[in-house]
């Protein structure tokens, strides 16, 4: 892919692109005050920070001395001639996938079959090219698209939310995101409004090209969303080239609602990949949270649970793979806030290569929440000597009725399990590939959106190659 | 019995080792189409080795000898040469006495990939499987013949399996594969008396003039409905003696000690391979 680099703007984030931000959206419209202020109040913050080292215990196994702050900047909004990237997702939602003739899937799907969107938002070099929504829904309350435009027409509905999820102060890349984020998108689905189709953000990268948008996501009591967000480009496909994503997800689960969330990262492997991303769930709510991740130079990301209301459950589920050179770390937090909730966490990662995938995960458990039921686990399985993966499950209690376990394992590919698919007529390949595909197949079995499965399964089935 | 000239193994001098120890001193057995042999056996004679050598394991290393396929025309096809899913396709099946457990992939789909690749065997991986509506209805119809739930198919291969369903599996796959020549390796060990009984059933059920079998055995049980053409004995990682049914119910009755002191050579051998390997049988050693 040939993408001519977007001109700065600007060297860096510095006050005067701050100030441009302030005053010229896009969009023409009045940015409301309380926005504004909140970017203020993370440049000073921003000011005051250097970059994280290894002596923060979030950090200390992430190695990003080779970043380089002042490189960048916000970019120029591209041209029409722009190329965009495509998403993973993009077959599947299209209906041209494997359908029936998967593995992962016995039963036959009529082929064709192609998965309505309720509602798309397309950006590029953090600027949105693209937004729809629903007629229907949009008549019956719901709120999608441009944080632009709909912070300026609806901030009565989401100044309460907008930046109070996550911290935006902890952190350098917390205080850029929260300070520097565009072509953001919100979602405020009413009470008791059920969408059923999903709705689909896909942020792209041209090459050395920068993404810092923001999602927020509310959910009303007794309202159901499925969101499926997803990056993708910046650098070339073979891995020159660079790019960089600072972002931010904020997710409010209200009383009996359901959130299916994705946030699928597939960038090219130039990219630095920086974000934090926290739900935070009421009463009987549910979250079902869904990372895949195949992408990035280097990606550093915050997972956050709140269990905030009685009997609300989140399940996450984590499947990553990665190759050459790359580097990602997941701090995950589950933290139980009140009484009688569950989570359940299962990240599961192939490595090949020399590459390195870190998961630190966290169960919080405060004194209120009795009767909570918490589960982590990691299970990793290294398509080389040289790939290396660490598991760091802890547990913090302060409830006395609880159960509470975490597990994690570490395998290869057994040769053993590849001669007996070889005496069967499989090529050591097919055999490798068959064996990796089973185990993720354990956590492709708890996501229940068929086309995030079939992208992540054919992504991962490309990617493998001979075990050495 | 036919007398045409028939599609044969042939396996002639037959040396091999496993990290550095030799396990077959010369091994000759010729097995046509449509033929049952009953293989027999101390532990540690050099029985499963020579089935993992026909199969290709790669941790067992052939040091001297040849195993082919020879055509009826008398076209010869070096197995040597192949890699094990080679050997696959040209029609060669083993059935593992340990199968190995794959997680998170049905035993369907594992079979759909295998028949596909055994009947086209120039197929390249991610060329199309065999149509799954064809496939689904011959499978259920075999696991209807083997009396099998078809809702074992769904569960993924050998995982959590019992001793007795995984010599299940095998014979599943042995009869939608329907290979020209298939070595049996123990498919009785761990199996109840009607569980035996049930194997040697369905083994002649699928068995037939189009296949060669060798059939792996301590026990006579498993040849009730597979009377062998030949049994032979294994001592000391050589086929020292070879008979017919009799022979196989002598061994199982009588045991070994007639073999051993009429073979003292062999005897002095299988000594010293138990000793040097410190175990009673021959594993095979995951590189």
């Amino acid at each position: 892919m040939t993408t001519p680099a977007a001109p700065a703007l600007s060297n860096t984030f510095d006050r005067a692109s701050l100030d441009r931000l302030l005053t010229d959206q896009h969009s023409g419209r009045a940015v409301p005050a309380w926005a504004n202020d909140s970017r203020r109040a993370a440049f000073e913050r921003l000011e005051t920070f250097a970059l994280p080292d290894r002596r923060d215990e979030n950090w200390m196994r992430t190695d990003i001395r080779l970043f380089k702050p002042k490189a960048w900047g916000p970019r120029r909004r591209p041209g029409p001639e722009a190329p965009v990237p495509t998403g993973l997702l993009a077959d599947f939602l299209a209906g041209d996938s494997s359908g029936g003739e998967s593995f992962f899937d016995e039963a036959p799907r009529p082929s064709g079959t192609s998965t309505q969107l309720a509602g798309r938002l397309l950006s590029l070099d953090g600027h949105v090219l693209h937004e729809q929504l629903d007629p229907a829904l949009a008549s019956r309350g719901v709120l999608f698209g441009s944080a632009d435009r709909l912070l300026a027409s609806h901030g009565d509905v989401f100044e309460r939310h907008w930046f109070s999820v996550i911290d935006s102060q902890c952190d350098w890349f917390a205080a850029l995101h929260a300070a520097f984020h565009t072509a953001s998108t919100v979602l405020y689905v009413p009470p008791g409004v059920r969408i059923a189709e999903p709705l689909h953000v896909l942020s792209g990268l041209g090459e050395g090209g920068i993404d810092t948008s923001h999602v927020l996501v509310v959910l009303g009591d007794g309202a159901e969303a499925t969101v499926l967000t997803e990056t993708a480009g910046g650098g070339s496909a073979s891995g020159a080239g660079s790019g960089f994503h600072c972002g931010g997800t904020e997710i409010v689960v209200g009383r009996n609602a359901f959130l299916r969330m994705v946030n699928l990262q597939n960038w090219n492997t130039g990219v630095w990949h920086f974000a934090r991303q926290k739900a935070v769930v009421h009463e009987q709510g549910r979250l079902q949270w869904t990372l895949g991740a195949l992408g990035s130079r280097l990606s550093q990301v915050a997972q956050d649970v709140a269990l905030a209301g009685r009997g609300a459950s989140a399940q996450v589920n984590g499947v990553m793979f990665t190759e050459g050179r790359q580097q990602l770390v997941y701090n995950t937090l589950q933290h139980h806030e009140a009484p009688g909730c569950k989570s359940d966490l299962l990240y599961k990662g192939g490595l090949q290569d020399r590459s390195r995938l870190v998961w630190r995960g966290m169960i919080k458990v405060d004194k209120a929440a009795q009767k909570t039921d918490g589960y982590q686990r990691n299970d990793n399985l290294m398509l080389s000597r040289e790939a290396r993966a660490d598991s760091i499950p802890g547990l913090e209690i302060e409830a006395d009725d609880v159960r509470c376990t975490h597990g994690a394992t570490s395998g290869r590919v057994d040769e053993e399990q590849i001669f007996y698919a070889q005496a069967r007529g499989l090529s050591a390949d097919e055999a490798a590939r068959l064996v990796v595909a089973g185990f993720f197949q354990q956590v492709f079995d708890r996501i229940t959106i068929l086309p995030v499965r079939e992208a992540l399964a054919r992504a991962i089935g490309s990617r493998i190659r001979r075990i050495s | 019995m036919t007398t045409q000239p028939q599609e044969k193994l042939v396996i002639s001098g037959l040396h091999a080792a496993v990290e550095g120890q030799e396990i077959l001193k010369g091994v000759d057995l010729e097995i046509g189409r449509g033929e049952i042999h009953a293989l027999m056996g101390p532990n540690g004679s050099g029985k499963s080795t020579l089935g993992y050598c026909i199969m290709g394991h790669p941790s067992y290393e052939v040091t001297a000898g040849s195993i082919e396929l020879v055509e009826a025309d008398g076209t010869r096809h070096d197995l040597l040469a192949m890699e094990p899913d080679q050997r696959a396709r040209a029609g060669v099946f083993l059935a593992f006495q340990r199968p190995m457990s794959i997680p998170g992939v049905r035993l369907a789909d594992f079979l759909r990939h295998a028949v596909t690749n055994v009947r086209n065997p120039d197929r390249k991986e991610g060329q199309e499987l065999m149509p799954m509506r064809d496939f689904r209805s011959e499978l259920k119809a075999k696991m209807a013949d083997l009396s099998i739930d078809t809702e074992f198919a769904r569960r993924y291969v050998n995982d959590g399996f019992s001793g007795g369903e995984m010599k299940r599996a095998e014979i599943l796959q042995l009869a939608m594969l329907r290979p020209k020549f298939a070595i049996l390796d123990e498919t009785d060990s761990g199996l109840d008396a009607d569980a035996v009984r049930l194997a040697s059933q369905s083994i002649a059920r699928i068995g037939g003039a189009e296949m060669g079998i060798l059939i792996i055995t301590h026990h006579e049980q498993l040849l009730e409905h597979n009377i062998p053409l030949r049994t032979h004995v294994m001592l000391g990682g050589r086929i020292v003696e070879s008979g017919g049914p009799e022979l196989a119910a002598e061994l199982h009755k009588r045991g070994y000690e007639r073999i051993r002191a009429a073979y003292p050579e062999a005897a002095a051998a299988e000594q010293s391979m138990q000793d040097a390997l410190g175990n009673e049988t021959a594993q095979p050693v995951t590189a």
